[in-house]
């Protein structure tokens, strides 16, 4: 063998030693990427940055009246899917009384797959935190928004965008954490 | 106080691992100091446990002043669910990995006192040095003992409620025991490298221990796949998510490892590659680590996530394992493999072995990470690598295993006469026939992917247990642990084919009294009534299947954190589980009810379990203490080299 072939082979061999060690740094320069790009405590969902999707459905205890998305647009405002059979709703309550009192953020709640009678006596006993109630007596909208089940709660902007989503109970803690900055970001961000 | 001895007792055992990193190297050079690395991996393992002892301690005695416990515990939560949720968190569960860290470094340094001082006390110092980052980083950016003073809360936040089950009790010790048994592997390839020697005798110490870190984490994973099951209520057992991922990357590496080591061992082939193999294993399970807590791929089961700590863990990873990977190109031997082989020996089988198991890693490895790869490269988009593509590409690459491994136990070292395989040609026939006519009895129908399973798994259970036939009288603990866990293979591989195709759902609208039928079966909802629990009320729906099978779903609200939970029942039984989840109540009073017919799917686990008791098989090998009996009587320089013929 030549020395030529011989340096070329050792080489070559150099090369396919450190192919680990390159691929691991392409590695560690993704993972890096990775979490300063995003933050990772929202979990993706196809329906952010997205418009609210269209509805066309009755206002609870509102004798025919009927609201759309359009109704959502003008002020950021926190959409809140909830039921009488869900009792994580009721636990949740409170907070969004709460909420709605003191920080002036619109509420607009969906009653889901629930039965309206039964709905206004819940919010006569329970306290209404509600601008209005639309009633999705079949989960029609449930199913446009991707609801796991109930409570679900949503952000949406003045454009009637939708900045945020909360899975499950809103306490304290994940309005502290999670939903007030995205809305103090919406105010920051016009 | 008692919980600033715990903090206290930390500090010191990250002061006795960086101790030991030191005084490992300093032994390699001079066996004087091997007395000091004893004494500093038992002392850093005496403290840890210290460490651990009052974190418990303050969970079972309600100490909501520390942020960690006040955080994931509750006065009304059970003893042993307050036990369990020391672990039920990023702090504890680190401190509980830096406790088993400590304790396999513990062990190494009492069973690996015969080893050469060269090898064993590199080794030791590589262990010290990964000690001593855990400890630092538990230390600096996730300290369980930190106290909520002077105003500590009334009770606490209470542990999350999908972790508080059995499963998760046992689940994270035995997955971390497998991880971090993973890194005395690594430290073992590390040391030879060092030290200049990847020889046979290298492979030979390294084979014991990595079969128990493997038996470990098949355990784990297999419990963690048990638990999503019962658990999450969808019927499902592996989702391909990014956190079971990180556990199945690292025991695919250390399958691999396992069969490469046997080469290395018996014919000195594979050298560089099997050094390549047990660092990998070990840079995935920091890897996992990695992408479990830092939240930098969402997932179903990724409970403590936090991108600050990410940075922490991303510079111990890319140290560790950057450091490793540099030594393997500088220090790799320059020559490759003497051993000769031609046709289709075993050196070939277990070639086609790791060329299936890496590819089937690239796979995973490749799918884990795209998403962020294409998040990165698109600024942001977001997508998700689902199922179909990992079933699509997974599937036939474990098929191609089985037929392999089927022959694998009858071939030699070398060249195996072709003769010897007519014997398994006529089984394969005998096996596909069965494979074929299993699901048409059984299920009435026939599906491919599942009628190759049940061949391939019948083949491979055939093989083997004529092959033990064979070998009756002269069968090793060596042996009888590779046939045990190819045996589980085969046992899962029939169990994956049975359920992933013949499994029948159906959701239903219940009312108490009503009935509906899935399968041949008859569900009939008996009742519902409110049961309280310690920290929970629920709902449970009775159902009563018409062979008298009752079953029992709950709907369960956990007052203290808010969470709604269901909990499915499940009827199990070796051909077959019967599945009930409650969904929600409707408007009119009756229930969405959801069904699951899942046949075989005891099997896959059933299988992981064979598996992982093969593995503790092999290791209580006495071949593997001999050399140190051996050694101790004659003081023989030379490590003896016995030509056995089980790999």
């Amino acid at each position: 063998m030549a020395p030529t072939a011989a340096a070329s082979a050792a080489a070559h061999r150099m090369i396919g030693r450190l192919l680990p060690l390159a691929g691991f740094a392409a590695l560690v320069a993704l993972l890096y990427l990775g979490f300063t790009l995003r933050d990772p405590t929202l979990l993706p969902s196809a329906l952010i940055a997205q418009p609210f999707p269209r509805f066309d459905l009755p206002i609870l205890g509102g004798s025919g009246q009927r609201a759309t998305e359009a109704d959502l647009q003008g002020a950021p405002r926190l959409v809140n899917v909830w039921a009488t059979w869900c009792p994580t709703c009721l636990a949740e309550h409170a907070e969004l009384t709460r909420i709605g009192a003191e920080t002036g953020l619109s509420i607009i709640g969906i009653n889901y797959k629930d039965d309206a009678a039964e709905a206004i006596a819940w919010l006569a006993r329970h306290g209404d935190p509600y601008q209005f109630n639309v009633v999705d007596a079949d989960g029609d909208l449930g199913v446009e928004l991707g609801v796991y089940g109930a409570p679900e709660t949503f952000l949406v902007d003045a454009a009637g965008i939708i900045r945020h989503k909360r899975v499950g109970e809103v306490n304290p803690a994940v309005w502290e954490n999670e939903i007030a900055p995205a809305w103090r970001n919406l105010a920051a961000t016009p | 106080m008692i919980v600033e001895i715990g903090h206290f007792a930390a500090i010191l055992a990250l002061l006795m691992a960086a101790g030991l990193a030191g005084a490992g190297f300093l032994a390699a050079a001079n066996p004087a100091w091997r007395g000091l690395t004893q004494a500093l991996a038992l002392g850093q393992l005496a403290f840890v446990a210290l460490s651990f002892a009052v974190l418990v301690a303050a969970f079972v005695g309600n100490d909501f002043s520390v942020a960690y416990v006040a955080q994931n515990s509750n006065s009304a939560l059970p003893w042993h669910y307050r036990v369990s949720a020391t672990w039920g968190a990023h702090e504890g569960s680190f401190l509980l990995w830096t406790l088993i860290a400590a304790g396999w470094t513990a062990a190494v340094s009492v069973a690996g006192r015969q080893l050469p001082s060269e090898v064993h006390g590199r080794a030791l110092g590589v262990l010290g040095a990964l000690n001593a980052a855990f400890l630092l980083f538990l230390l600096s950016a996730s300290n369980p003992f930190e106290r909520l003073l002077p105003a500590p809360p009334a009770d606490g936040a209470d542990l999350n409620p999908l972790l508080q089950d059995f499963g998760l009790i046992v689940h994270p010790p035995l997955l971390y025991t497998g991880y971090v048994g993973l890194a005395v592997a690594f430290a073992f390839a590390a040391a030879a490298l060092l030290a200049g020697r990847l020889d046979a005798a290298w492979a030979r110490w390294t084979r014991p221990w990595t079969n128990a870190a493997w038996a470990f984490l098949t355990c784990g994973i297999a419990l963690g796949s048990w638990w999503a099951y019962y658990e999450l209520g969808w019927g499902g057992w592996w989702f391909w998510d990014p956190v079971e991922n990180a556990s199945f990357m690292p025991w695919l590496a250390a399958t691999a490892l396992i069969h490469s080591l046997a080469v290395t061992e018996k014919r000195g082939a594979f050298k560089a590659w099997t050094a390549f193999l047990a660092l990998t294993a070990f840079s995935l399970a920091l890897l996992g680590a990695f992408i479990v807590r830092s939240g930098v791929l969402t997932s179903v089961h990724a409970f403590a996530t936090d991108p600050e700590r990410g940075v922490f863990l991303l510079i111990i990873l890319a140290l560790a394992v950057g450091g490793a990977f540099a030594l393997y190109a500088l220090r790799a031997p320059s020559i490759g493999s003497r051993a000769t082989y031609d046709g289709v020996s075993r050196e070939l089988l277990l070639l086609a072995n790791n060329a299936i198991l890496t590819l089937a890693l690239a796979v995973v490895l490749l799918g884990t990470l795209y998403p962020l790869a294409y998040e990165a490269a698109t600024g942001g988009d977001k997508i998700s690598v689902g199922p179909p593509y990992f079933n699509r590409v997974f599937v036939p690459l474990m098929l191609l295993l089985a037929a392999c491994l089927a022959i694998a136990p009858i071939s030699r070292w070398k060249r195996t006469p072709l003769k010897l395989f007519q014997k398994a040609g006529w089984m394969l026939l005998a096996a596909a026939a069965i494979g074929l006519a299993a699901p048409l009895v059984f299920a009435g129908a026939l599906k491919a992917g599942a009628a190759a399973a049940a061949a391939l798994g019948t083949w491979v259970a055939v093989v083997l247990a004529a092959d033990c036939w064979r070998r009756r009288g002269a069968l090793t603990r060596s042996y009888l642990g590779m046939a045990m866990a190819h045996l589980g293979f085969a046992v899962s591989l029939v169990g994956i084919g049975a359920t992933s195709q013949f499994s029948s759902a159906l959701d239903a609208r219940l009312a108490v009294g009503e009935a509906v039928e899935l399968n041949g079966v008859t569900y009939r909802f008996a009742s519902l009534s409110q049961v309280d629990g310690p920290n929970y009320t629920a709902e449970r729906g009775t159902f009563t299947t018409d062979a008298g099978v009752t079953l029992h779903a709950e709907k369960r609200y956990y007052a203290a954190s808010g969470q709604v939970m269901t909990e499915a029942g499940i009827a199990a039984g070796f051909l077959r589980d019967l599945y009930v989840t409650l969904g929600e109540r409707l408007p009119d009073g009756s229930w969405a009810v959801r069904l699951n017919d899942k046949p075989l799917v005891r099997w896959v686990w059933l299988g992981a379990l064979l598996m992982a008791g093969g593995g503790i098989l092999a290791v209580m090998d006495p071949r593997y203490r001999r050399v140190r009996v051996r050694r101790r009587s004659a003081d023989a320089a030379a490590m003896p080299h016995p030509a056995q013929s089980s790999g």
